[in-house]
């Protein structure tokens, strides 16, 4: 019998530990890791913190060193995009003309930039940051900027603004919504990280969107914003979130909604078709429905998962306490499990002294926690998320001289 | 460059030269030693770049930060008095000759 062939379409984060665990598994047949970047796999969260200042080179951004690939047999196809997925005759196909065989397909195809939906939003300077060539671009032109508009306050714009402040920008924020990392974050949060961004000297306009990017030539000069004010900008940043590259999974005849659809196992709805990382949406026992997370621990706990399943080490349901992390200045945030939903927010510690979690509960249930550097309690955190129940109440949370550790060695 | 020799589970030994003022993390990282997985790139947010440091070098390790010793309770394999995120290692020409124990899994 012919050896199998595994083919990972996507070479971010999760593609790149898709092939590098089916090796550790013991998987013996062929991984091709087929990513559309000109570039070596490589992490996208120091693009918008210390690569992106200049704190750290190439060297660090890389997930592994081109011979790694060599090294555990993974045939790594950099610059070659995937257009079609054939189910029929079980191959993907590829731009350069040729197909692949497979008898696997796991889908890693991540998320693409949202465009800003206005006029101007063309102009040069008006910039988005996913990718790594985005990045240097960025870090070339923050290096002559002076006046910077962020248009979105996720993470990502939040991160951004941070390292533009300190290269010593204006830096204007620009957020549609009340609450910046509204999204994701409790109002506590929220309202902590836009005291602080505004005590380090960024502007931020709340419940304002861009109508406009005004430019001289063709070069983005001004911002317009929805009450009729108008910021001068020598560099606008769009960061309102991303699409899911759902498309070649669509014409496959594969569902997508908000993502590549998939069960508890991360199996579409074709067996020999996974999907993990930024492009699948998934049930799961941390929130109340499906969801689409977009972290690093999300890919590649799904690669692992998918990756033990292939290669026949484990049939199970995925089950990872999903955890993230955000660095902005001296603020490390640390999120375990999902918050959004919750009804009732417990502080634990001091937000004057900086260092201090948020406790999120639905009724008595807890969801999530929410730590500044508080690191401790975000470890504690995933260990109590990842039992069946946490069992800890919002009174003993509030409780700063209830042992957290305690409540986690076995009771009774 | 100082040298750090990265042993293995079965005993065998990888000698490599890593440059000051990187982690050891990293030496491991861009030399594709099998067994550091760091997944969150150093951030402090994994615990997947555990190490045991051998016994004679302990004393020329930086100390260990709060946060350090937080993540530390969360390694897949037993955490000893000598364990340490090797993200957190940052080699210094003191550490030349360098034996760290790579654990028995790091997830
Ligand atoms: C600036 C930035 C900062 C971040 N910071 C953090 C952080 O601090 N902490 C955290 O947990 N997460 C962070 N994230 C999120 C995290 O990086 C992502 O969740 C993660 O990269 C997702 O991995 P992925 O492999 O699913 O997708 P991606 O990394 O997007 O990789 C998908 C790859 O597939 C390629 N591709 C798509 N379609 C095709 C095709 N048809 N053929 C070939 N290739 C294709 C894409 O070009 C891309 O290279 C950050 C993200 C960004 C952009
Ligand atoms: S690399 Fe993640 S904690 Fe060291």
């Amino acid at each position: 019998m012919a050896e199998p062939v595994v083919a990972v379409i996507g070479a971010g984060q999760a593609g790149f530990q898709a092939a590098s665990s089916l090796r550790q598994e013991g998987f013996g047949g062929r991984v091709v890791l087929i990513g559309d970047e000109p570039v070596l796999p490589y992490q996208r969260p120091p693009l918008s913190k210390s690569y992106l200042a200049g704190q750290c080179g190439l060297d660090e951004v890389w997930l592994r060193p081109e011979n790694f690939y060599e090294k555990q047999n993974i045939e790594l196809l950099t610059g070659e995009t995937v257009t079609a997925i054939d189910r029929r005759g079980r191959a993907v196909r590829l731009a350069s003309g040729t197909a692949i065989e497979c008898d696997h397909i796991v889908l890693a195809t991540g998320a693409r930039c949202r465009a800003l939906p206005v006029a101007g939003a063309e102009l040069d300077g008006v910039l988005p940051l996913r990718t790594l060539a985005d990045a240097d671009l960025l870090r070339e032109r923050l290096a002559a900027a002076r006046e910077v508009v962020v248009v979105g306050a996720g993470f990502i714009g939040l991160e951004f603004a941070s390292v533009a402040i300190a290269a010593g920008c204006a830096v204007r924020i620009v957020e549609v919504t009340h609450q910046p990392m509204g999204r994701v974050v409790s109002a506590e949060i929220s309202r902590y990280f836009t005291e602080r961004h505004r005590a380090w000297g960024a502007e931020i306009l709340l419940g304002t969107g861009v109508v406009r990017v005004r430019g001289d030539g063709n070069r983005a000069t001004a911002v317009e914003t929805s009450d009729g004010r108008i910021f001068p900008a020598d560099l606008v940043l769009v960061c309102i979130g991303v699409i899911p590259n759902v498309e070649l999974a669509r014409d496959a005849g594969l569902a997508a909604d908000n993502g590549i659809v998939v069960d508890e196992t991360l199996h579409t709805a074709a067996p020999e078709i996974t999907a993990i990382g930024d492009c699948a949406n998934f049930p799961t026992r941390f929130a109340a429905g499906r969801v689409r997370l977009e972290s690093v621990q999300n890919g590649v706990d799904q690669a692992r998962e998918v990756a033990a399943h292939i290669a026949g080490k484990r049939v199970g349901v995925y089950d990872k306490v999903p955890w993230f992390w955000s660095d902005q200045r001296d603020l490390k945030l640390q999120i375990a499990g999902i918050t959004t939903g919750h009804d009732r927010a417990v502080l634990r510690g001091d937000s004057d002294s900086g260092s201090f979690s948020v406790f999120c509960f639905k009724g008595e249930r807890l969801l999530g926690v929410e730590s500044v550097n508080r690191p401790a309690d975000h470890i504690l955190a995933r260990r109590l998320l990842a039992l069946a129940d946490p069992g800890l109440s919002p009174a003993q949370a509030a409780d700063a001289s209830y042992d957290l550790r305690a409540h986690l060695t076995p009771r009774r | 460059m100082p040298s750090i020799t990265y042993v293995h589970t079965d005993g065998s030994r990888e000698v490599l030269d890593v440059p000051v003022g990187t982690s050891v993390m990293r030496g491991a990282v861009l030399n594709s030693v099998d067994g550091i997985v760091a997944e969150c790139g150093g951030e402090m947010m994994c615990a997947t770049c555990h190490v045991d440091v051998d016994e004679a070098y302990v004393d020329r390790m930086p100390a260990q930060s709060d946060d350090e010793k937080a993540m530390l309770e969360f390694t897949a394999s037993e955490r000893k008095p000598n364990s340490r995120l090797s993200c957190q290692l940052v080699v210094t020409p003191e550490m030349d000759g360098l034996v760290v124990y790579l654990p028995e899994s790091q997830v």
